[in-house]
């Protein structure tokens, strides 16, 4: 049976339909859990999305960690199932405590949407694990706060645990050394602030993200490709 | 002070960057100020300010009450902290 991915929507959220639409186009079955709903309706793997939820206000992803949702987020994660947060949905997971560290404004001070070089540094977790270390991926970031900042002992933790999955070949924002994607200690949690969902069609400039998301249908049940 | 016995106090949270957290606003504005002929300033951060009146049984109550709201939710504690002032009184919100 295709994998079913649930893709959560906050008011403010704004790439949930992209994230769909790359689901299905991987094989999955994707379906919206609305933030309102405290469950996750028994999917194989959640992606938080990008967008502004709940307008950012205070900072991006506080008040979305507050959604009856993320609870049930939270449930799924600890049991171990795949969730990626994309974007404002990596911010949301390091709200949430689900990430460690935090994400501030980008060094320029510029909200940046372009096309950017990611190194995969990791193949060890549900969002790289059909890439391969060394691979040079092209994927889009459009971000303010993207920044990835965190102590230096949590820094340290996160390359002796081989946790940066994703780095920038170019920093663009700022981030501690190079870092564009972390995962957990169990490496069923990712976050990122490039857009896989965004790179999966030559249409679209970009088809680097589809091992990404590939990856995620993969930890989600999907069958390996032939 | 209010009903039941308890009191009411105005509170001000001042957020700002922890030390050593890089601040890209303040060093932006740091770096503005000679074009306009301020010399001479140094350190500028950047916070932000949130007031509320809150009430509670006491002043360390209200303090305490106030503390853990800023570190559950006004603050992010990787990269921010908090100072508060609490003032007997209503404040802007009464």
């Amino acid at each position: 049976m295709a994998p079913r991915v649930g893709i959560v929507q906050f008011p403010g959220s704004n790439c949930e339909l992209d994230a769909l639409e790359a689901v299905a186009a991987l094989g999955g079955v994707g379906e919206i859990l609305w933030h309102g709903d405290a469950t996750t309706n028994g999917v194989d793997a959640v992606i938080v999305p990008g967008g502004f939820a709940h307008g950012d206000y205070l900072r991006p992803g506080a008040i979305a960690r507050f959604s009856p949702v993320m609870g049930a987020v939270m449930e799924h994660a600890t049991a171990g199932g795949p969730v990626v947060g994309i974007c404002n949905g990596f911010q949301v997971l390091t709200e949430a405590g689900l990430l460690p560290g935090a994400l501030q404004k980008n060094q320029g001070l510029k909200f940046l949407c372009t096309m950017v070089s990611l190194r995969v540094t990791s193949k060890e977790s549900v969002l790289t694990s059909e890439a391969s270390v060394g691979d040079v991926l092209r994927v889009p970031i459009n971000h303010f706060e993207g920044n990835y900042t965190c102590s230096p002992e949590t820094l340290a933790a996160l390359n002796d645990n081989d946790q940066v999955v994703l780095r920038y070949v170019d920093n663009p924002n700022g981030s501690v050394d190079d870092i564009a994607g972390i995962c957990n200690v169990d490496r069923n949690v990712v976050g990122l602030m490039p857009h896989p969902e965004r790179a999966i069609s030559d249409l679209l400039g970009s088809v680097d993200g589809l091992p990404l998301l590939r990856s995620l249908l993969v930890s989600a049940g999907l069958g390996a490709p032939a | 002070m209010c009903d039941h016995g308890r009191m009411l106090f105005s509170v001000q949270v001042e957020v700002s960057l922890r030390e050593g957290v890089a601040d890209p606003q303040g060093a932006t504005i740091e770096r503005s100020l000679p074009h306009l002929g301020f010399d001479g300033v140094r350190g500028v951060r950047v916070g932000k300010s949130i007031r509320f009146d809150i009430d509670a049984v006491d002043q360390a109550a209200a303090q305490a009450e106030v503390a853990d709201l800023c570190r559950r939710f006004l603050t992010n504690p990787v990269i921010e902290d908090a100072t508060i002032t609490l003032t007997a009184g209503a404040g802007s919100a009464s």
